[in-house]
């Protein structure tokens, strides 16, 4: 099957408070409808890497991109794209389950109220749809006015991915969405991110090699800011083209 | 072997209970002071009775602090209503919106506007307030909103300038600081991921605010009202020289009122009977319950929400 080229960074570089080179000319390409891991030692920009698809480093002053990336045609970075419509195309979920102060419906219906969907049946119907696909409406069909904090910190973290595929991303982004969860926790979301591959394009970064070898379609390596190897993941995880990724996959350092 | 317990140490935690106690004596003590100085007050008129008491005249020793009491409440909350929402959007602007180099330049200036003495306001507010209230807002809002049925009722009379709006405009730009760098504090305790997530499914700047750091920070913001509430309902000074120290219950905005600090301020010096000099008395534990109270809630709500903020 043909691999279509979903996102492209070209020549990506990125610097934190104006000077600290933090990604260093880097290439990668997510395909569309498939898994990318993106692995390597804490501090390598990994995270950072993954916060230049839906700026989030606009939030924060002085921050400075150099370089391209593309998405359906145009430069991301350029400085006439609609950075919150932006976002709604590409969903992100954060490392610690992060709910808003509001009601399990409401966290769901947030990103479409703020598309402007006001229309009670619609929203009812797509919130369970998001709830469905984040495989957790289960769970919480009869919760859905209780506050989102209710729930434990794996439902919590399912909770958000249903809030993110709500306004049916292109692409969605995982921040070690893992990492604050037990290990049944962490196989449900597992298993969940490999079925949502069905409808959007994912990225992970992961800490934890296991998992990109488990769910990874394909896997980007890095370190100090550079992309060192991007390969299909049986291939990164069995014959590594270069020594470093050889090393840290079969964890003689990071 | 072991060793008997250092005497110094022993003196040290003697010094700091003894000084923390202190606190706690004195509170008390003053709490005594005004239950016994006012009895003959309250035993007169009887407690109740003298707080809903309109009355206040010397000459025929009948004291009633309704008057100052609603005197206080008018401007207390007419203060918190101009002063809320400016020190919220100050607030909003210190923390989400303004670029660092602004934030310290505008944080040192509510700082300073909470360090100018209270008998500066009040100099200011005379001298500088009053005239520009009594020229050019009194009659204005006497022309545009005058007119309108009830709402008219506040803006009849004429505009003085020492008077109930003037009082209150005072004690709003007092209390905006403290509002303002409480409700700072609350808003810095929204996690920033959490506001991240909301950028992340496509919110402004705006709907952050209202969505996310709002909510989450409520409490703290409205424990900041109350202090302010607490600071506002005991202010002398500035409020003296404004309001005209007149018992009256009027609803006119425009009118001289007395509130239960002023009466104090002026008219101790003139308490010649022993039941006048107990009304005061009297008048200022009904002032120290008030505080109380609205201090008791304050703390409570900061402790609800410092803890809610921690899970």
């Amino acid at each position: 099957m043909a691999e279509i080229v979903d996102i492209e960074a070209k020549g990506l570089n990125f610097y934190y408070s104006g000077n600290v080179h933090a990604i260093k000319d880097v290439n990668i390409s997510a395909y569309k409808k498939k898994v990318t891991a993106l692995i390597g030692p804490s501090g390598c920009g990994k995270t950072t890497l993954l916060r230049c698809y839906n700026r989030m480093h606009d939030l924060y002053p002085k921050n400075r991109y150099e370089g391209e990336v593309i998405f359906e045609g145009r430069n991301i970075l350029g400085k006439d794209i609609d950075i919150i419509s932006l976002r709604s195309r590409i969903g992100m979920v954060f490392q610690k389950p992060t709910p808003f102060p509001m009601s399990v419906f409401d966290n769901i219906a947030y990103g479409l109220r703020l598309k402007g969907i006001k229309n009670r049946g619609e929203l009812s119907e797509r919130v369970e749809k998001a709830l469905r696909n984040a495989a957790i409406w289960d769970e919480v069909f009869g919760k859905l006015n209780v506050s989102a904090y209710e729930l434990s910190g794996g439902q919590q973290q399912r909770l958000c991915i249903a809030r993110a595929l709500a306004v049916e991303p292109e692409i969605i982004l995982f921040d070690e969405p893992t990492s604050a969860l037990d290990p049944i926790s962490t196989g449900k979301i597992e298993e969940l991110i490999v079925e949502l591959k069905k409808n959007v394009t994912i990225i992970i970064v992961t800490h934890n090699m296991q998992q990109a070898a488990r769910i990874s379609d394909w896997t980007g390596f890095m370190m100090l800011g550079e992309l060192i190897e991007f390969d299909k993941t049986e291939k990164m995880f069995t014959a590594p083209n270069e020594k470093l990724t050889e090393d840290y996959i079969t964890g003689r350092f990071g | 072997m072991i060793q008997k317990r250092n005497p110094i140490d022993l003196l040290f935690s003697v010094i700091t209970a003894g000084a923390s106690f202190m606190v706690i004596l004195l509170v008390i003590g003053i709490f005594a002071v005004l239950m016994k100085e006012s009895s003959l007050s309250i035993e007169r008129f009887g407690f109740i009775k003298f707080i809903i008491t309109n009355e206040w005249n010397p000459v025929t020793e009948v004291f009633g602090a309704a008057a100052s009491i609603f005197g206080t409440m008018v401007t207390t909350a007419i203060a918190l209503m101009i002063a809320i929402p400016i020190a919220i959007g100050i607030a909003i602007f210190v923390t989400e919106i303004a670029p660092d180099f602004m934030k310290g330049p505008i944080g040192a200036a509510i700082e300073l506007l909470a360090a100018i003495p209270s008998i500066i306001y009040g100099m200011w507010g005379l001298f500088t307030l009053a005239p520009i209230m009594s020229k050019y807002i009194e009659p204005q809002l006497q022309k545009y909103l005058g007119n309108i049925p009830l709402l008219g009722a506040l803006f009849e009379g004429t505009p003085m300038g020492i008077d109930l709006l003037t009082a209150s405009v005072i004690l709003s730009i007092m209390i905006i600081p403290f509002t303002a760098s409480i409700s700072r504090d609350a808003f810095n305790l929204t996690p920033s991921v959490v506001k991240e997530s909301a950028y992340a499914v496509g919110a402004t700047q705006w709907e952050v605010v209202r969505d996310v750091v709002l909510p989450y920070s409520k409490m703290g913001v409205f424990g900041g009202i109350v202090l302010s509430l607490g600071r506002a309902l005991g202010e002398t000074m500035a409020v003296a020289f404004v309001l005209g120290n007149n018992h009256q219950i009027t609803a006119s905005l425009f009118n001289a009122a007395a509130t239960i600090t002023v009466t104090l301020a002026n008219e101790f010096t003139e308490a010649d009977k022993d039941v006048y000099l107990s009304s005061l008395f009297h008048l200022a534990l009904v002032l120290f319950m008030m505080s109380f109270i609205v201090l008791a809630a304050a703390k409570f709500l900061l402790f609800k929400a410092e803890r809610r903020s921690n899970v």
